[in-house]
């Protein structure tokens, strides 16, 4: 099938502003639009410029705007794209290049919700148990790629970039829930802030968006009661 | 023009062993990592049904049975000294890991959940034994967080999106640091160090169908091949039998492991025939070439080449529980329900058996004799210790990257602390820039795009599953047309920020020099050991080959030399599944 693919064009060393770069690609109904934006770039333009590596949904690169709504480019197959398909860079984030953004403001989020394991009660032998039942709790959340889709599709976010989004509010919840854990405090103290859980007007653009089908709007709700329990 | 870095340890890469790694030697020595990546993004986080530890949470089970499955598996070309290594490190390395946060799923008792994978077995393998350590089906994805995640904690300093271009080796041959480029900004890096870590994985990127990743394109052992050091083993290239048909997706082995069957078009579970014992859970290399040979006698779905892996009976709960990531793939990739409908799948490039030569600390040999290169390691699928041998089995991955990140590490660690920083030779970033500047400056008509599809024919028809002389020559003639190409190769980007054409043409050289050493190393091994099958060959030969090959070029010749299997306990057999 014939496909028109609109794709946002911007070179910081040559553009003043974005503009729409427009090109005909020949796919199969089963090809991903990662395959699409391949096809422009190894054999209509070189200089079209986006991230990806692995090509199924799992390494979390290739998140871009795709017919209007945040997507992985590689999990999104050209039979549902329609005639044309219109790609744009993540909203939200500064533009570097093409389909490129800055993702460090998106990471320093991440990285302010310590998102990582707190327990110095390392057993003598063996493994810490932990029921499968507790393991479940947080299971929906270990999923999460850090591919920014959610972030960026959040009407919050784009109105206030402090907003430390929803993507830190799921690496919180994967810890916060986790029985293991003992910085479940101050992480919700963290989220407590200003510019924390309470900007989410719980829109669901960022359940639509996440390519792992997390339930995003109900780690965020869970965090808030537990903020209303705990603090 | 290049800014300078002195720092103690570079690791290069971001995976699981490339962050394991830098996780121990930033105990003992100033690190940074640097990747082409954000380290999130490696492809660690793509493996899926487990890592492999004796912990007996199932069923009874010892690390002297995983030492011998893994021994067998490899065709016995693995270093049992190693192997032995591995296995009775695993269970402390998986508690380490469940230590530092990784959410495994659980048994009723809430210890580790285990399940069989293919060529795991008990008592010398007599029967399947649950023996993989898994996260439901995103082992590797929790792994490579949960590593990030420590880094983090402890501070480990990240230079994302930095990609390396060069090894840099002092006056007297120790390692001394690396080139890098900075992918936003278009500018070379030098990082002046005392030791360096290649953990840059692996390079199945070579081939048409492939579970790897766009980024595999063995940047580092490329890297070293071009400073004349050797390679190991590099005709041993695994291909996985259950990629989806056509794309080459991985479709884990926990999907037999759970129970899942391979048919044939007329519905047999043809494995019976070819593994009586083990039957789907066979290790990979016999499985694939069934496959094939099921293709080959008609009895592909349809009469094409592709055959069924059939999770029916599995029952729709057991999938979303176990595998819900394969049951995702199986909807948005081919549209069908795993619960209901069976999965196309054939082989597919998966990874490397052979790569940098080390020994059990990651410490890289400059050849067979076993000399090493002061201050320069290697781990994970980069590396070749050997564990895995000609044949790896699944769960064995995850297993090697953190125990032998953490060694080289550690050593790197040790290392640093006894050492000063070694001299460097002037204008070290000479090659890398003059290699750029070419290829911005080429103004022929071939592009990267069209001589790698080239390669990955070839590679494809000629140095897969099944192997002959006649093929090989005629990739290898392919090849060479193509290096002569690649010199050429013309790119419309000529700027500085975010230039990947750039690197895809330096990636896609860094691709033929492997597909050349691996292709050579194939026509060199005149026998079927593991995965490298030779239908002009197809016994083992021990009288002759029980060795491991090292491959390296000088002055654009290829040269070959060899080094002893190191057997300790298990003298080779025939092998049966």
């Amino acid at each position: 099938m014939r496909v028109k693919m609109r794709i946002r064009r911007f070179n910081p060393e040559k553009d003043s502003k974005p503009w729409w770069g427009e090109y005909e690609v020949e796919v199969e109904p089963t090809d991903r639009v990662l395959d699409a934006l391949h096809q422009v770039k190894w054999y209509q333009d070189g200089t079209l410029t986006l991230r990806r590596s692995c090509a199924h949904g799992i390494c979390g690169s290739d998140a871009m705007v795709i017919n209007g709504r945040n997507a992985l480019a590689c999990k999104v197959l050209m039979r549902d794209v329609g005639k044309v398909c219109v790609v744009e860079p993540l909203r939200g984030l500064p533009l570097i290049k093409d389909l490129v953004v800055d993702m460090e403001p998106f990471f320093a989020k991440y990285r302010a919700v310590m998102p990582w394991l707190v327990n110095d009660e390392i057993p003598d032998h063996g493994e810490r148990l932990q029921s499968p039942e507790a393991r479940e709790r947080y299971d929906d959340t270990t999923k999460c790629i850090l591919c920014a889709a959610c972030t960026t599709s959040c009407p919050s976010f784009w109105a206030n970039e402090h907003y430390i989004g929803p993507a830190a509010i799921v690496q919180a919840h994967r810890f916060i829930f986790d029985d293991r854990d003992r910085a479940a405090v101050e992480r919700l103290r963290i989220l407590n802030d200003r510019d924390g859980v309470w900007r989410c007007r719980t829109v669901f653009n960022c359940v639509q968006a996440c390519p792992r089908e997390i339930d995003v709007t109900k780690a965020i709700g869970e965090v808030k009661l537990a903020i209303l329990e705990a603090l | 023009m290049v800014r300078t870095h002195r720092t103690e340890t570079v690791v290069v890469g971001a995976g699981g062993a490339g962050l394991m790694a830098a996780l121990y030697a930033s105990r003992g020595s100033q690190t940074v990592v640097l990747s082409k990546l954000y380290p999130t993004r490696s492809h660690t986080g793509t493996a899926q049904g487990g890592i492999g530890a004796a912990l007996g949470n199932i069923e009874e089970d010892h690390p002297e049975w995983h030492t011998f499955d893994t021994v067998k598996g490899s065709d016995y070309l693995a270093d049992q000294d190693a192997v032995e290594r591995m296995c009775y490190e695993a269970p402390e390395i998986v508690y380490e890991l469940e230590h530092m946060g990784l959410p495994f799923s659980r048994t009723p008792e809430g210890k580790i959940n285990q399940r069989p994978f293919g060529g795991h077995a008990a008592e010398f393998g007599k029967r399947p034994v649950p023996r993989a350590c898994f996260a439901a089906d995103r082992t590797g994805h929790m792994i490579l967080q949960t590593l990030y995640q420590q880094c983090l904690k402890h501070r480990v300093k990240f230079y994302d999106e930095f990609h390396v271009l060069d090894l840099v080796l002092s006056p007297d041959g120790r390692a001394a640091g690396v080139v890098a480029y900075d992918i936003d900004q278009g500018e070379l890096h030098l990082f002046h160090a005392k030791a360096v870590i290649f953990a840059t994985g692996g390079f199945g990127r070579i081939w048409q169908i492939t579970s790897n990743a766009h980024s595999l394109t063995g940047d580092g052992p490329a890297i070293l091949l071009q400073k004349g050091l050797p390679l190991e083993d590099m005709e041993f290239f695994q291909f996985h039998p259950t990629g989806i048909y056509k794309m080459g997706i991985l479709i884990t082995e926990a999907v037999r492991g759970e129970g899942g069957v391979l048919r044939n078009d007329q519905g047999e579970r043809f494995m019976e025939r070819y593994a009586p014992t083990m039957k789907d859970l066979a290790s990979r290399d016999v499985v694939s070439r069934a496959i094939y040979l099921e293709v080959k006698a008609g009895r592909g779905i349809g009469g094409k080449n592709y055959v069924h892996l059939d999770a029916t009976h599995l029952g729709r709960e057991k999938i979303e529980e176990r595998l819900p990531d394969i049951a995702d793939f199986c909807r948005t990739y081919l549209g069908i329900d795993p619960a209901e409908q069976p999965i196309p799948v054939q082989p597919t490039a998966h990874y490397a058996m052979g790569g940098i030569p080390t020994d059990v600390e990651g410490r890289v040999r400059r050849n067979a004799a076993g000399d090493l290169v002061p201050g320069l390691y290697a781990a994970g699928e980069v590396a070749c210790v050997s564990v895995h041998g000609a044949n790896r089995l699944g769960t064995n991955s995850l297993l090697d990257i953190v125990v032998f990140g953490k060694h080289a590490g550690q050593d790197a660690a040790r290392f640093c602390q006894q050492n000063d920083w070694p001299e460097l030779p002037e204008e070290t970033w000479q090659p890398s820039q003059a290699t750029i500047e070419r290829i911005l400056n080429n103004t022929g008509e071939d592009n990267a795009a069209r001589i790698r599809d080239e390669m990955q024919a070839v590679m494809m028809d000629h140095v897969g599953v099944f192997r002959t002389a006649e093929g090989i020559q005629k990739a290898l003639e392919k090849i060479h047309e193509l290096q002569e190409r690649v010199r050429h190769v013309t790119v419309s980007d000529k700027g500085k920020r975010f230039n990947t054409e750039l690197l895809e043409a330096i990636e896609l050289r860094n691709l033929l020099e492997l597909a050349e050493v691996t292709a050579q190393s194939a026509l060199n091994r005149t026998e079927s050991r593991g995965a490298h099958y030779r239908e002009d060959f197809q016994q083992r030969d021990d009288e002759h080959w029980l060795k491991h090959t090292f491959v390296r070029k000088e002055d654009g010749q290829i040269r070959f030399e060899y080094r002893p299997v190191v057997i300790t306990k298990y003298q080779p057999q025939e092998r049966k599944y």
